[in-house]
């Protein structure tokens, strides 16, 4: 609330401080006496931007830091069981107290957690106050101070180019961050359920069978809760490979043919068209796979004599393939097209035919990009979820044969995730140290990618 | 080439009369290619017009003349690079060694191969030294073995006169040499194959004054086995490496004769402004 509500304050104080600056540089500039170093707008930005910037940053710090303040002197009020149970018994407690703050309220409470709630409420109107004079003053502060420092001579132009650097670095660096942060949190949780799960156990597993872990802790038997994850891994690569195999071809080729062959006209219309393949939701792939190709797969296997299950590897592989394909061919298709001329002019002033210019001359100098499209194009493959839940099946069968029904690492995530979850369960757990091994494992392979195309590229500049 | 499509006329001669019929002899005794009534439109634009001309055997002719004369475009026509843009069309005929090259039965394949190019940036492709001499031998298969093959590479860069330079790094990208040793490069990519012709498109104007020197050194060398048409911006460079020149002016050949003629009695007007630097 108190963030909210103060940035439109701070925004006017900017808005006030680019004035003056603006305005002192008019009026020197006006006069003519003195050479101003930057344009009179420059001294604006930068007194502006110095009363509101910092004061902003300070504001979001202290909205954010002041719960984790209040959380710790929250504790004075605890009872002395909650203060010795465990981190549930805490959560709880503070949720009881949190539930009352923002007024909801659940028959009659303890009353030490209506005194922890006026407390914090006390407290959270204090900070408030805290929180604006500070955030206000400093802005106003920054601004004079900034004002003052203004002068003919002073290099505001350089000062607003830093600003603008550093907020480009904090952009770039919020993606970095979210990625540490997402990796950082699978992490935390796949620790917690290689505790309870030896890792070499589930690395090297064969079996996958989380779903006895009720009946286990139960104790009713009926089964072992097993979490080996290679079928899954195994599932995931073969109908990648499937897809792979068909989108890297058609994908390829219709990309080279775009570029290379195709008239303006041409070009301009089926290359929207290609690319209208990437915007069909995932589901939709999904039931056609499950629906139209699982079905055509099993009666041509039927027909020929070969048993195909009615979910396969083979007919969600497919439809995976061409959904990927506008991945594969969009992509190389302008590379290609970056080539220079003057190396398919090399070619043909050579003698060569189209295809020969192609093969050996403008695919090996496109092939970083093309690489780089087609990696692309595998991690989408791996990461796809809908189209395997709905056609491949869920059973988890370590089978390299694409006539089987298999499973997917993303898949079994969905199913363990969907629903309610205990999160103390190994099962629940399971899901993030799944997700785990998919990070490490798409980062290996960008890695690798990475250096097989520094070692085959063709550098043309 | 692209300055031949953009139409750069300064105001003082586009007044100036240009003449329907060519000054000078534009027939030769033994002559390699003939170009005959050869007209070139880029869409409508009129970029070549009624072109007649003969390029000798074992001559070495150059084409001068001012941005946007047609120069380029009707050097690309001897090899029928123009065929790779889509809205450039040719009228006239042009023969090698009496074989009509826009003919059907003619393959623009094997033509490239006896009509070799240079062009005006160095392009080595993005491949080893070696690589990029034994492209062209491979895919005409003109190398019986790779011991044959490496002939062929030492040969033809020995007669580019980059042998000594590159002897010790064949392995190493083209890319990684020097501009004009780029060039020479591409001049020995261009002979490896065997050309009869070779087609050189203002090959210098990308480099060095040194490096200039010694591609001029290598045209004179190469002047001995092969027909060479070059494109040049300067002067200097017509007079010193020409047996002929012609002069291009708005698409038509004005003047065209023995290159010491030519610079020292030039017949036409507009020839003897636009050598004596007056406009161009």
């Amino acid at each position: 609330m108190s963030l909210t509500s103060l940035i439109l304050p701070l925004l006017i104080i900017g808005a006030i401080y680019f004035y003056l600056g603006q305005h002192w540089g008019r009026r020197q500039w006006a006069l003519g006496s003195v050479k101003l170093h930057s344009l009179p707008r420059y001294y604006g930005f930068w007194t502006g931007l110095v009363a509101t910037v910092p004061a902003l940053l300070l504001l979001i710090f202290l909205s954010l830091g002041d719960d984790f303040l209040f959380k710790s002197m929250l504790k004075q009020f605890y009872p002395s069981d909650v203060l010795d149970g465990d981190v549930v018994v805490r959560a709880i407690a503070f949720t009881k107290v949190m539930n009352l703050v923002e007024g909801v309220r659940f028959g009659v409470q303890e009353p030490w957690v209506e005194a922890a709630a006026s407390a914090w409420i006390g407290w959270q109107k204090v900070a408030d106050l805290v929180i604006a004079s500070v955030t206000i003053g400093c802005s106003l502060v920054a601004g004079i101070f900034a004002y003052r420092q203004i002068s003919p001579t002073f290099r505001a132009r350089n000062g607003v180019e830093r600003i603008i650097l550093w907020a480009l670095i904090a952009c770039s660096s919020i993606a970095i961050f979210t990625t540490i942060g997402i990796v950082l949190s699978v992490l935390f949780e796949s620790i917690r359920f290689f505790k309870l799960i030896p890792i070499q156990d589930f690395i090297f597993g064969v079996e996958w069978n989380p779903q006895f872990e009720g009946a286990e802790r139960a104790g009713s038997g009926g089964g072992t809760a097993t979490y080996g994850m290679l079928p899954m891994f195994a599932g995931t690569f073969l109908i990648s490979a499937v897809a792979i195999t068909v989108a890297v071809p058609i994908g390829l080729f219709s990309a080279i043919y775009l570029a290379e062959y195709a008239s303006l006209k041409t070009r301009s219309v089926v290359k929207p068209l290609l690319e209208v393949l990437a915007g069909v939701p995932t589901v939709v792939y999904g039931f056609f796979a499950a629906l139209t190709v699982a079905p055509f797969v099993r009666s041509v296997g039927a027909s020929l004599g070969i048993e195909v299950a009615s979910e396969s590897a083979l007919a969600a592989g497919l439809v995976m393939g061409i959904m990927i394909i506008p991945f594969v061919s969009s992509l190389s298709d302008d590379v290609i097209n970056a080539v220079p001329q003057s190396l398919r002019d090399a070619a043909y002033g050579l003698g060569s035919t189209k295809s020969e210019a192609i093969r050996q001359v403008v695919l090996p100098a496109a092939l970083p990009g093309i690489v780089a499209a087609i990696i692309l194009a595998v991690s989408r493959a791996i990461g796809e979820t809908m189209i395997v839940v709905m056609a491949a099946g869920l059973a988890a069968n370590l089978s390299f044969n694409p006539l089987d029904a298999v499973t997917t690492v993303t898949s079994q995530i969905v199913t363990i995730l969907s629903g309610d979850q205990e999160f103390e369960s190994a099962k629940t757990l399971s899901a993030f140290a799944l997700a785990l091994v998919l990070i490490v494992v798409t980062l290996a392979l960008n890695f690798f990618a990475l250096q097989i195309v520094k070692r085959y590229r063709e550098q043309y500049d | 080439m692209t300055d031949e499509v953009i139409d750069i006329k300064p105001m003082d001669f586009q007044d100036r009369e240009v003449p329907d019929e060519t000054v000078g002899e534009v027939h030769v005794k033994n002559p390699r290619m003939t170009a005959r009534n050869v007209s070139v439109y880029y869409g409508d634009k009129l970029a070549v017009d009624n072109v007649t001309l003969d390029v000798g055997t074992s001559e070495v002719i150059a084409f001068v003349g001012p941005s946007g004369c047609g120069k380029s475009t009707l050097l690309r026509c001897y090899n029928r690079m123009n065929d790779t843009i889509d809205i450039c069309r040719m009228e006239g005929d042009i023969n090698i060694d009496g074989d009509d090259i826009n003919d059907p039965k003619i393959d623009v394949v094997s033509l490239r191969a006896r009509v070799g190019m240079v062009f005006q940036k160095p392009n080595p492709f993005p491949k080893s030294i070696f690589e990029n001499i034994a492209y062209g031998p491979r895919i005409h298969g003109l190398a019986k073995d790779s011991v044959e093959l490496d002939e062929i590479v030492e040969r033809s860069l020995e007669r580019a006169g980059l042998w000594s330079e590159v002897k010790d790094r064949l392995d190493q990208p083209g890319t990684s040499l020097s501009g004009g040793q780029q060039q020479r490069l591409c001049i020995a990519r261009a002979v490896a194959v065997g050309p009869e012709v070779i087609l050189m498109d203002e090959p210098c104007s990308a480099l060095d004054p040194i490096a200039t020197a010694k591609v001029e050194e290598l045209i004179s060398e190469l002047r001995k086995q092969y027909t060479i048409v070059i494109v040049t911006h300067s002067m200097q460079q017509a007079a010193r490496v020409s047996d002929r020149t012609a002069y291009f002016h708005l698409g038509k050949l004005v003047e065209v004769g023995e290159t010491n003629e030519i610079f020292t009695r030039p017949a036409h007007r507009l020839t003897e402004d636009y050598i004596t630097g007056r406009f161009g």
